[in-house]
């Protein structure tokens, strides 16, 4: 909304030009993604997601050993190195979800239901890993796609994980 | 005291040695002023910050991303001892320009990202982790003479 002359607010009395780009306002509020933002996410999507598994495979592998502490959600697994079986199939998993989160990138917190009670309730990943394993998939993404991963594309992806990550928090308390 | 590995060392001299400092500075200076936008709030005086394609070709971005990438060389000609390479620059950080140090960490990402951009399959795991780990110390160093 663009704001010019006195400011609606009595509290400030000289005049500014107030710019802002268009949000959206969802039931989250905070940063949340505008339709541009959503366009961009579809569309690099629809450019990267029949690389979906390689991408999350590599993802989640570098996290394991650039964050190691990650690796006490997966005691359970007999092989943690890059490119592991169990990290392989892991990895298309999480992508998975992400896929299923870019269709329903209009209603997360909606879409991602399911998902948001296995994560509260039976994994009780603690939500400072989304941001770690988002970082990573970033990296990944850089990596694989260094022309199409602009700085356009990266803030619309870092804000959609970001989301993504708080529709998966909201069932934890 | 930090203790680096061989691999680490040979890693960070490496990347270092091959990438354009006119290039990664710049670039990832300004995806920081895109991605992470109040971070934009340190450069009132660089002029148009307006929408990605203003801060790409700013050439005040472009002249200070060369700046810090040229900053970061001291540390990776001082591995031994970051902490004291980089006293003065945190007191000017903390002192003078007054920079939240959690900003440091949306440079490092987006250093990260650049970087890895530029090596491609090269920015193994192993690589990625040293490169990291490095940021770390660069940051933690920075943080040092904040109170």
């Amino acid at each position: 909304m663009f704001f010019t002359g006195p400011c609606p607010s009595p509290a400030i009395k000289t005049s500014y030009v107030c710019a802002k780009h268009h949000s959206q306002t969802t039931s989250s509020g905070k940063m949340s993604l505008s339709a541009k933002d959503k366009e961009t996410v579809k569309t690099f999507w629809a450019k990267i997601s029949s690389s979906g598994d390689a991408i999350g495979a590599d993802a989640l592998s570098r996290m394991l050993v650039v964050y190691p502490q990650t690796k006490t959600y997966f005691s359970h697994w007999k092989d943690l190195s890059p490119g592991s079986a169990p990290v392989l199939k892991h990895g298309a998993t999480v992508m998975g979800g992400v896929g299923e989160a870019v269709a329903k990138i209009d209603d997360l917190s909606a879409g991602l239901l399911s998902l948001s009670e296995l994560h509260a309730f039976t994994l009780r990943v603690d939500p400072s890993n989304f941001k770690v394993l988002s970082h990573n998939i970033l990296v990944v993404l850089a990596l694989m796609f260094p022309t199409d991963f602009t700085p356009e594309v990266h803030v619309a992806m870092d804000k959609f994980l970001a989301a993504v990550a708080r529709a998966l928090s909201e069932k934890y308390r | 005291m930090v203790k680096w590995t061989d691999f680490e060392r040979a890693t960070i001299q490496d990347i270092f040695s091959k990438i354009d400092y006119g290039v990664v500075g710049p670039a990832a200076l300004s995806r920081c002023l895109i991605v992470y936008p109040w971070t934009q709030r340190y450069f009132g005086g660089f002029g148009n910050l307006y929408n990605a394609a203003a801060i790409t070709s700013n050439p005040k971005v472009a002249a200070h991303g060369k700046v810090v990438i040229e900053g970061l060389e001291k540390a990776v000609k001082n591995m031994d001892d970051i902490k004291s390479t980089y006293k003065d620059l945190s007191v000017l950080h903390s002192e003078k320009l007054q920079v939240d140090p959690d900003n440091f960490n949306l440079l490092a990402d987006c250093l990260t990202i650049v970087v890895a951009s530029q090596m491609g399959a090269a920015f193994t795991p192993q690589v990625h982790a040293a490169f990291q780990k490095f940021l770390a110390v660069v940051v933690a160093s920075l943080r040092k003479q904040y109170y």
